[in-house]
């Protein structure tokens, strides 16, 4: 099974996931940007943030534990994982059958509960109120995330993202209702849990209103740089699990080179256009107040089990 | 599994008339509720409509026409100017915790789901599998009478229950005898003149559409 095209496929994916994710944000900042009329910080912008930030010393507080220091490396290493194995080029990834969709929940799961730890380590009011906003998020999100991905896994009889993915490519045409709903539902989880602007601000530093920045108050210099980086990979893996369940057209199969330059093409333009989207989406909407979070991803969860039961149904 | 186009698109509007039934439940204005209505009564036609092309019944496109005038267009006319007489145009009613009544919804049409599947596969027609959803939506419409507090959203609820009843009509034989729809057709309209009359009785009595006032038979 294992092949030379396959280890290739794997290499290529991982390193594209790491270096695509600031590129990633900062074409969503840009698309934001125009859309407010403003000239925009550029595409590079986050690459001079990460740059910057690895050149500055780190300032830990004095009573900060090891979990403080390691946190940002579990961060990184997590979403590192889940950016090499969900199939954004490639089917034929050889650590793709490390982890199916209920282990790639919860490699979210874990870099949540680290980074959730290490603002309440600390001690620091902001800490605890970040982290604590934080896992009411969470623990609402996911559910409706395994919803979503339940969804798409009995659609195809199976739980692993790359037999998921070759069978929605190949499928007939037809109008799924139920894959319309999931996706609904995977837009509004996205939007949650990667701290986007209907229950979270990326770029707030007001302390009333932040769920994610309350968290990272307390880093500076590589660490913060490894979290920033962190959290732009989740953005781009959290894509790429969208593109693979709802649009998974040009996903290169099988161990063969000549697909590469396709997938590579159909994953630049789709994340321009996904990108674009997100932008526009968080241009036209307001930040709720946070106690309609719950209201929103609850609608999320419904989403996700009415497009489940409508599959049952849809079958009988 | 293959199915026509006509089933598919069928089960499209059935998914987006449940889809409907939930946001009527979680909507707190009552103008919003009104356009939502109109649309279900849309779905509620252009299925019907669909039905009777893929089936060759031509009575079904008399049905389709008669809710798409009196649901789309003529309903919601007159609850328009209900609530402009009412002056409870930009009401907003404080619901019991929205998030709860959603997870008793999925509850009521996870139940609904399971009642009707047995149903569904003794029938033959090509719609067989949308009746739980018309059974949802019925439930759907209950729950919402019973959780508001308001007249009209109840007045509301119940004209969406009449849609979901209709469409289980339609999916489960085709429809009920002209001369049934059309009657039923203007029971509705009729109950929905009684029903106006009767907000204007409720206000002058109570000064307020909240149904919990007439919970007391007696004044104090």
């Amino acid at each position: 099974m294992i092949d030379a095209a396959g280890i290739a496929f794997q290499i290529v994916q991982s390193v594209l996931a790491v270096l695509i994710g600031p590129l990633y944000v900062g074409w969503v900042n840009q698309c934001r940007a125009w859309l407010q009329n403003r000239s925009g910080p550029g595409l590079l912008q986050p690459y001079y943030m990460l740059a910057r930030l690895f050149h500055k010393e780190p300032v830990i507080a004095e009573h900060a534990s090891p979990l403080f220091r390691a946190t940002p490396y579990v961060l990184f290493g997590c979403m590192w994982l889940a950016g090499g194995i969900v199939p954004a080029l490639a089917t034929d990834l050889p650590f793709a059958p490390a982890a199916d969709i209920i282990a790639l929940v919860g490699v979210f799961a874990l870099a949540r509960v680290f980074l959730s730890l290490a603002a309440l380590d600390i001690g620091t009011s902001f800490g605890g109120l970040g982290a604590r906003r934080e896992m009411m998020v969470g623990f609402l999100a996911e559910p409706a995330m395994l919803m979503t991905l339940f969804t798409a896994a009995f659609i195809s009889n199976s739980t692993a993202l790359t037999t998921i993915v070759e069978t929605l490519a190949h499928r007939e045409f037809a109008i799924y209702p139920s894959l319309a709903f999931a996706a609904v539902a995977f837009l509004m989880v996205l939007l949650a849990e990667n701290a986007r602007v209907p229950v979270d601000n990326p770029a707030t530093h007001l302390e009333l209103t932040m769920i994610h920045e309350a968290m990272i108050l307390e880093y500076s210099g590589r660490h913060l740089a490894l979290i920033e980086w962190a959290s732009a990979i989740k953005l781009f893996a959290y894509t790429a699990i969208g593109i693979a369940l709802f649009a998974p057209w040009g996903i290169a199969e099988g161990s063969n080179w000549s697909a590469l330059p396709v997938a590579l093409v159909a994953l630049a333009a789709k994340l321009v256009l996904a990108g674009a989207g997100l932008a526009a989406l968080e241009t036209v909407s307001a930040k709720f107040r946070l106690f309609r979070a719950p209201e929103f991803l609850s609608t999320a969860f419904l989403l996700a089990v009415l497009g489940m039961l409508i599959h049952f149904l849809g079958r009988g | 599994m293959t199915t026509s186009l006509s089933q598919q698109l069928v089960n499209l509007l059935a998914a987006a008339l449940l889809l409907i039934a939930f946001a009527m439940l979680s909507q707190r204005r009552v103008l919003s509720l009104i356009r939502l209505f109109a649309w279900q009564g849309m779905a509620l036609g252009a299925s019907t409509a669909i039905v009777a092309y893929s089936t060759a019944q031509h009575h079904l496109y008399y049905s389709a026409a008669l809710t798409v005038a009196l649901k789309v267009v003529l309903l919601p006319w007159i609850l328009h100017r209900l609530i402009d007489k009412l002056y409870v145009r930009w009401d907003v009613e404080t619901l019991i915790n929205i998030p709860t009544t959603m997870l008793v919804g999925i509850g009521l049409a996870i139940f609904a789901f399971a009642l009707a599947t047995p149903i569904s596969e003794m029938a033959s027609t090509v719609t067989h599998s949308t009746l739980g959803i018309a059974l949802a939506s019925v439930l759907l419409s209950f729950l919402m009478m019973i959780v508001r507090r308001k007249a009209v959203p109840q007045v509301i609820g119940f004209l969406s229950m009449e849609n979901g009843l209709f469409f289980a009509a339609t999916s489960a034989t085709y429809g009920m005898p002209l001369v049934v729809e059309l009657g039923v057709a203007l029971d509705v309209l009729v109950g929905t003149f009684i029903f106006g009359i009767f907000f204007f009785h409720i206000r002058e009595q109570f000064d307020s559409l909240e149904i919990r006032h007439m919970e007391k038979l007696k004044e104090d």
